[in-house]
């Protein structure tokens, strides 16, 4: 098995609804995956499964290492972080490391190092001793994007990276991300269609079901096949590729 | 009035009620940074006035109150926990039936108990003048553990309180820290009624905590702050409330709420300043 992961027949839900049925899913190893799809349509489900903070109601999902402690980082969205927790950046970096610590224990000067490093890498090395609530929302998830790539791991998971964040950052960071998808791969839940078409190298259009496009090219005829109700949105100078070219004028009607 | 003070530390009794301040104020300000830094002041009131019901059983059964007040808090701060961590219940409602099960519960049973009545009030409002060697004892004992634990698990406690999706995503022990951590607020809790009483003990978790957090968003700095205002608080309330006979828990209390009071002005006063030099500039 190449694939970080592979969900076979999985169907999750809450309580009694049902909203992801019967996916099949594989991530493959620096693979950059776009998850897209109408709100509600179980885009958070899906990382919660991967996560494990939900189960299966039904199939499986096989890790190729199940052991591993640095398999996943993980971006949340900002909005479920509680911004006046009295704890300090450094401190949120570090708890990156926690899970390649045995038994939990406490922080070496290796793992500051580590922390501190990020920090620079993100150009926020100056703010390592405020508190998450003194932040800007680009910087807090600045802050955020550290903490999920500090223990360096296979897979990152991104939950609407780009909400709350400026123009700029959202640019920095896709350049980012780019630069480290040459090392792990990377899911990347987005309502911004238009603009990750140009970063991601595969796309996954989540409602209900789960298709799996393996390009980043996709039309809007091809979203209505995949029962995938989203407006393909350009947006500016952004360079795009979610069109093929002779779609191009009819999206613009 | 100096002398004064420097006679009363020839009684027992008050010894041993500064000595419960000092214990209280640590206690208080390592569970209750714990508390508020969580959004656990509702549960923890919850589990506060549930803790009397546990009184009222003891008192009937002719056991150790303490004891069973600790029993009770224990077993329905566990029980909040689990009912919080499964969606389909509302845990507010669930800590508001609770709440008053617990004080209907110890009413009841201190009253159908046959001969005498202890006195409510010293537990509604605490009476640290008559805590005595086995509470200090006790105190002492939590107070230890508690300093161990937050410092040998500091960073794990922050890792989890501060991000539980994270934590579990990364298979931290999270469930078992929960449980560990709301069944030392429970002890917390019980253990400090004696000092300032089932009514006001939240405050004594949450006013110093409060006016800490004016000055430093660190969880350590509130910890530190808040038992440094703890026992300021707690010793000038213990004065007020000898001289002037007054219940301890509530002179404490209010003292707690002056410094507060002060401190925001303080807080306020300086960002003024800051504004005009700036201006100035």
């Amino acid at each position: 098995m190449a694939g970080i992961f592979e969900m076979h027949d999985v169907s999750a839900g809450y309580g009694s609804e049902m909203v992801l049925s019967n996916i099949r899913f594989a991530v493959d190893e620096l693979d950059f995956i776009g998850v897209i799809g109408p709100n509600g349509g179980g885009k958070t489900t899906l990382v919660k499964l991967i996560l494990g903070l939900i189960r299966p109601m039904q199939g499986n999902i096989v890790f190729q290492n199940p052991g591993e402690r640095n398999l996943i980082g993980y971006l949340p969205q900002v909005s479920q972080t509680d911004k006046s927790f009295p704890i300090t950046v450094l401190e949120v970096v570090l708890s990156g490391l926690m899970s390649l610590k045995r038994g939990f224990g406490a922080y070496g000067r290796n793992d500051f190092h580590k922390a501190r490093e990020v920090l620079a890498l993100m150009g926020i090395a100056q703010l390592e001793k405020k508190s998450i609530g003194e932040l800007s929302g680009g910087q807090m998830q600045r802050v955020y994007l550290a903490r999920a790539i500090v223990a360096s791991p296979r897979l990152l998971i991104l939950d609407e990276p780009n909400t709350f964040v400026d123009n700029r950052f959202e640019h920095d960071l896709y350049e980012l991300l780019r630069e480290l998808n040459k090392k792990m791969a990377i899911v990347m839940v987005s309502h911004d269609v238009g603009t990750i078409t140009s970063y991601v190298k595969t796309i996954a259009c989540v409602n209900r079901n789960l298709h799996y496009h393996k390009s980043n090219i996709i039309t809007q005829s091809q979203l209505t096949a995949y029962n995938c109700p989203i407006q393909l949105i350009t947006h500016g100078e952004v360079p795009h590729t979610v069109l093929g070219e002779h779609n191009h004028t009819h999206h613009h009607e | 009035m100096s002398e004064n003070i420097l006679n009363l530390l020839n009684y027992t009794f008050f010894t041993n009620a500064l000595l419960a301040a000092l214990l209280a104020s640590i206690t208080c300000g390592i569970a209750g940074t714990y508390i508020v830094s969580r959004r656990m002041v509702f549960i923890s009131g919850g589990i506060t006035h549930a803790s009397f019901g546990g009184i009222g059983i003891a008192w009937f059964m002719g056991i150790n109150p303490v004891a069973g007040a600790a029993i009770f808090s224990i077993l329905s701060a566990i029980g909040i926990e689990f009912v919080s961590s499964r969606s389909n219940v509302r845990e507010d409602s669930a800590i508001g039936i609770l709440w008053s099960l617990g004080m209907a519960l110890g009413i009841i049973f201190i009253f159908i108990t046959p001969g005498y009545a202890p006195n409510l009030m010293s537990y509604l409002f605490g009476s640290i003048l008559t805590v005595g060697t086995t509470d200090l004892w006790l105190m002492t004992a939590l107070a230890v553990f508690l300093i161990l634990f937050f410092t040998g698990f500091y960073h794990l406690i922050l890792f989890i309180a501060f991000d539980e999706a994270y934590a579990r995503a990364h298979k931290a022990p999270v469930q078992l820290f929960k449980y560990l951590l709301i069944s030392l607020v429970a002890l917390t809790i019980v253990l400090n009624i004696r000092v300032v009483g089932i009514i006001l003990v939240i405050s004594f978790l949450t006013i110093p905590q409060s006016t800490a957090n004016l000055f430093t968003h660190n969880f350590r700095n509130i910890i530190l702050l808040s038992i440094l205002i703890g026992i300021v608080g707690s010793v000038s309330g213990l004065l007020v409330s000898y001289y002037w006979n007054i219940p301890s828990g509530a002179t404490i209390i209010f003292a707690f709420v002056i410094l507060f009071a002060l401190a925001k002005g303080f807080q306020v006063l300086m960002e003024k300043a800051m504004i005009r030099k700036q201006l100035n500039r």
